[in-house]
């Protein structure tokens, strides 16, 4: 055991654990967080994901010990200031889940791929995506609300861009 | 047994929030609204001694005879809904408030439902079969209209002016002719209870007095309201059934036998003891479990613990390359009585083309994206599970009868959880939680590892068919022969005692099930017609990773693939359209069509063929140049009161086999609709799943275990596997869609049955090849295609 200090969604944490736990584990059973789940184990599909240095990270296979000290997004760091995140707002206008299960790694897989591509193509979300399963088969629903949060986040864009101007 | 405090206070303000907590039992309780073992006899076969000694325990069942187990008004004119139903994700939480809310005349937004907790909500039976809104959407409805009339009755009383002089909307009843005189629901009733009985001799069959309101007159119900459990599952603030933690709780993870039927020799301990936080093994039978203090201990754990295990001296099963020659060389358990019209061997004897073929779908199984889980505490001599389980009920009664306790000691807190469309391993995971804290006297949360959920969760039956199909000299289908075997002996139902895998890994036996094998659902007249019926076993039926049981439909994916791919080979033969084959076949029934279900099949099918804008034509079209061929498929079935016709665009790549489905059309006819978007959503989803069974899945095990364990062993349907377009076509209760009775169908279920066989069709529309096997790996395809030299 040994005392690591991490940093999940803008609080620090230290806790007293075996070094090479996998991070979902200590994200759930010590910091009580909800939207990473166990669904493999073997980072396979995504159900566990956060987001660490702006990549998508499958916390089920990445040791706690080697995580220390770096920003850690989980679902519920992804609202700013009591705003849903664009994706998490199109996630509702296009009700996308069914069981919901999967829906935390697709959302956040889906946040780091707007992030380096605001503008992705049809095939460019299909590849980016296809890593992350859903059993519940929402696939068609999760690339219609990709697609409307890039446009919300665009026309967001454009009009800050506007004010600026102004 | 240790005492763990009471339910924590965590969960306990959770559960009252949503209303489902002791308060709730308390307001039961108070009026004598909880029946203390009624039923209990006929249900259950309680461990009478046992029960005698012991005071009523703390969760007797809500009575459904009483109108306060369905609904509680508040002052504020608020109402809660209490419904006996599980929603595993298609909606049918929302659906429930909807024809509930409508019934009773209040705003949607001023309700609330609480569903599927055994000791606040009356015993719908959770989920199942499609017939959340076909079966128990009527007496939730009579109910919410029910409270109406009684709340109706209170404000005449009050304003001492004849019902029929009174208007109600959104939960206000008004004077008519002297509008100032109104009074809210909530100041009505305001906070007491209805104290109403109602009648029927089964909770389906709860009634009131109250009439129900006709279609027309319903106004909340065809609205396309946003589902209430969306907002909370993209947020993060959702507390799941793996989210349960009890004061005290420990962890345990399970260690399966190492093959198929192996008998427990020993468990060294000691391999384990250097472990932190390790607390025990718990062994019995040849069932194995760790228990830790934290997760990743119990893990760790249960990978490390050496274990003896004596292999069986026979082998379990054949091999699943060889499953399908097994099945068609194996003595039937049973058969069943053929179902036969008219003279088929003669028919055939005398057609003038006869056509004939094998089809074959492997084991398929649930693959949960979630692997199996349940968190149980067993204080103050109470068994608490806290379980997604979709038959929270069942659970209950079969822990209850598993662990001898009375039911009224057991309850079932229903939460949500992954993806679950029939029997999973949720309700072992369940048995296995209550079991592991009864015997340690902790809470224990115990939790599926991937390998064990994708080996060891119920498959569904694999399939084997031989058709025969006779055309007559002018392309008429005159007689049709279907043969069909499943693998399916000893098939466990829900949650029973004697059949859940730590029953059978503890040495419990019952009598085996006879399991079944399924027949077509179509309205085709054939003059000459018989079908066909066998069941098969394996060599091992217990305590294999090989057992059976429903999956979504449950056998309507296997079935309809074989017979409306034979369709389309006997429409192929007689070189007619497919879509034109079939209307023959259904137009030329002369039956008096009962339920309108030849009718609702003809408008569903040119439905489809409208939307799709389909040309006639016979398959398979001229092949195109170049690597990619396309081809469209159709196909048609029933389930129970439902209809469903799809059809498919595919590309397929003849250098690799690769199919993409480009675009699905879905004619789906479910009688009322009551939330169209909620309904297009869940339709989408089904035929995705039947979608992933056409392209990807299968159960593959050698002669001693499965070897399917994981994603990449056992692939998925992807992202990239998406079709470009999926169109949703709701046809709504043809012949007369604007009758005022028209019903409520199930849905969760129907659309998954014909896709398999559309996808199947348009592989030989593209191609000229008819793939009989399931699923159609790119592998399999390419063969296929080399071949026949495609």
């Amino acid at each position: 055991m040994s005392k690591i200090t991490l940093k999940v969604n803008g609080e620090t944490h230290t806790v007293d654990i075996d070094p090479s736990t996998p991070l979902l584990y200590i994200l759930r059973n010590d910091l009580d967080l909800r939207g990473p789940r166990f669904g493999c184990g073997l980072g396979q599909c995504g159900a566990c994901t956060v987001i660490i240095n702006g990549e998508a990270v499958r916390s089920c296979i990445r040791p706690t010990s080697s995580v220390q000290g770096q920003e850690i997004t989980t679902l519920e760091g992804l609202a700013q200031d009591g705003a849903l995140d664009p994706l998490q707002q199109a996630w509702i206008d296009e009700q996308v889940p069914q069981c919901g299960f999967c829906q935390n790694g697709q959302i956040l897989t889906a946040k780091v791929l707007l992030d380096k591509n605001p503008d992705p193509t049809d095939a460019q979300v299909r590849q980016g995506m296809a890593g992350t399963l859903c059993r519940c088969m929402t696939y068609y629903r999760i690339q219609a609300a990709i697609k409307r949060a890039a446009k919300t986040i665009a026309a967001a864009k454009t009009q800050t861009g506007n004010e600026v101007v102004a | 047994m240790t005492t763990f405090t009471k339910i924590p206070k965590e969960i306990e303000e959770a559960l009252k929030k949503e209303g489902r907590s002791t308060s709730r039992r308390d307001f039961l309780r108070s009026s004598g609204l909880l029946v203390v073992g009624i039923g209990a006899a006929s249900v259950v076969h309680i461990n009478a001694p046992t029960a005698a000694a012991q005071a009523a325990g703390p969760y007797p069942d809500p009575d459904f005879r009483q109108l306060d187990s369905w609904i509680v008004i508040r002052e504020d004119n608020t109402a809660t809904f209490y419904v006996g139903k599980t929603d595993l994700g298609q909606g049918t939480g929302t659906a429930f408030r909807q024809i509930m809310s409508d019934e009773l005349d209040i705003a949607y937004d001023r309700t609330s439902l609480v569903m599927g907790s055994t000791d606040v909500t009356v015993d719908q039976g959770g989920s199942g079969g499609s017939d959340a809104l076909q079966r128990d959407g009527w007496p939730v409805r009579r109910v919410a209209a029910e409270a109406r009339r009684v709340l109706l009755e209170l404000a005449s009383g009050q304003f001492s002016t004849p019902v029929d002089r009174l208007t109600v909307s959104e939960g206000v009843i008004t004077v008519a002719a002297d509008p100032s005189k109104s009074v809210t629901y909530g100041e009505l009733i305001s906070g007491r209870q209805f104290n109403v009985s109602l009648t029927g001799d089964n909770v389906n069959a709860t009634t009131g007095r109250a009439r129900l309101k006709t279609v027309q007159e319903l106004k909340i119900v065809g609205q396309s309201i946003q589902r209430y459990d969306i907002p909370p599952k993209v947020d993060g603030s959702l507390k799941w059934a793996v989210d349960v933690k009890l004061p005290g709780m420990v962890h345990a993870r399970n260690v399966k036998p190492s093959v198929a039927g192996a008998q427990l020799i020993s468990i060294d301990e000691s391999s384990v003891q250097d472990i932190p936080g390790f607390i025990q093994v718990v062994s019995k039978g040849n069932y194995v479990a760790v228990i830790c203090e934290r997760e990743e201990q119990a893990i760790q754990a249960a990978r490390q613990l050496q274990v003896e295990w004596r292999k069986p001296t026979t082998a379990p099963f054949p091999a699943s390359d060889d499953l399908h020659r097994f099945m068609r060389d194996a003595t039937p358990t049973s058969n069943g009585e053929p179902r036969v019209v008219g003279n088929p061997e003669a028919s055939l004897a005398e057609a003038a083309n006869v056509v004939e073929a094998e089809y074959y779908v492997p084991f398929q199984g649930h693959t949960s994206f979630g692997p199996a889980h349940a968190t149980a505490d067993p204080s103050d001599d109470q068994l608490t599970i806290y379980s997604n389980d979709m038959k929270s009920y069942g659970l209950r009664n079969g822990v209850a009868q598993f662990l001898r306790m009375p039911r009224d000691r057991v309850r079932v807190v229903w939460m949500d959880g992954p993806q679950a469309y029939g029997r999973t391993a949720a309700d072992d995971a369940g048995f296995e939680a209550a079991f592991l804290a009864n015997e340690i006297g902790r809470p224990v949360r115990v939790q599926w590892m991937r390998h064990e959920e994708t080996a060891w969760d119920t498959k569904a039956p694999a399939y084997s068919f031989k058709m025969r199909g006779g055309l007559d000299g002018q392309g008429n289908l005159v007689a049709l022969d279907y043969d069909i075997r499943s693998v399916d002996y000893n098939h466990v139902g829900y949650n029973e005692h004697d059949s859940v895998l730590i029953a059978q890994l503890t040495g419990v036996r019952r009598t085996p099930s006879a399991g079944r094998a399924s027949t077509p659902s179509d309205k085709y007249a054939i003059p000459n017609r018989r079908m066909s019926t066998h069941v098969v076993s394996l060599p091992l039926i217990w305590e294999t990773p090989l057992r059976t049981g429903n999956l979504r439909d449950p056998d309507g994916p296997q079935v309809t693939f074989a017979a409306e791919s034979f369709i389309d080979e006997l429409a192929a033969a007689a070189n007619a359209d497919p879509i034109e084959f079939r209307m023959k076949l259904l137009t030329a029934s002369d039956d008096d069509d009962g339920g309108f279900k030849r009718a609702r099949s003809i408008a569903t099918v040119k439905a489809a063929a409208e939307a799709y804008d389909w040309d006639t034509r016979p398959s398979p079209r001229p092949r195109s140049a170049g690597d990619i061929l396309t081809g469209r498929g159709f196909a048609y079935s029933y389930r129970s009161e439902t209809v469903a016709a799809e059809i498919v665009d595919v590309e397929v790549n003849r250098r690799t086999g690769h199919v993409w489905v480009k675009r699905i059309v879905c004619a789906h006819d479910c009688g009322l609709v009551v939330n169209p978007m909620g309904l297009r959503h869940t339709v989408e989803c089904a035929l995705l799943h039947s979608l992933s069974r056409a392209l990807h899945e299968e159960v593959s095990f050698d002669t001693e275990k499965v070897t399917s364990l994981d994603w990449g062993s056992h692939p998925s349907l992807t992202h990239a596997d998406t079709p470009e377009s999926i169109e949703v076509v709701l046809v709504n209760g043809d012949p007369n869609p604007d009758r005022p009775d028209l019903p409520h169908y199930g849905a969760g279920e129907a659309s998954c049955k014909p896709l398999l066989a559309a996808v199947a069709n348009a592989i030989y529309d593209a191609t000229g090849v008819r793939i009989r096997r399931v699923p159609f790996r790119d592998a399999r395809v390419l063969a296929a295609l080399d071949s026949a030299d495609v």
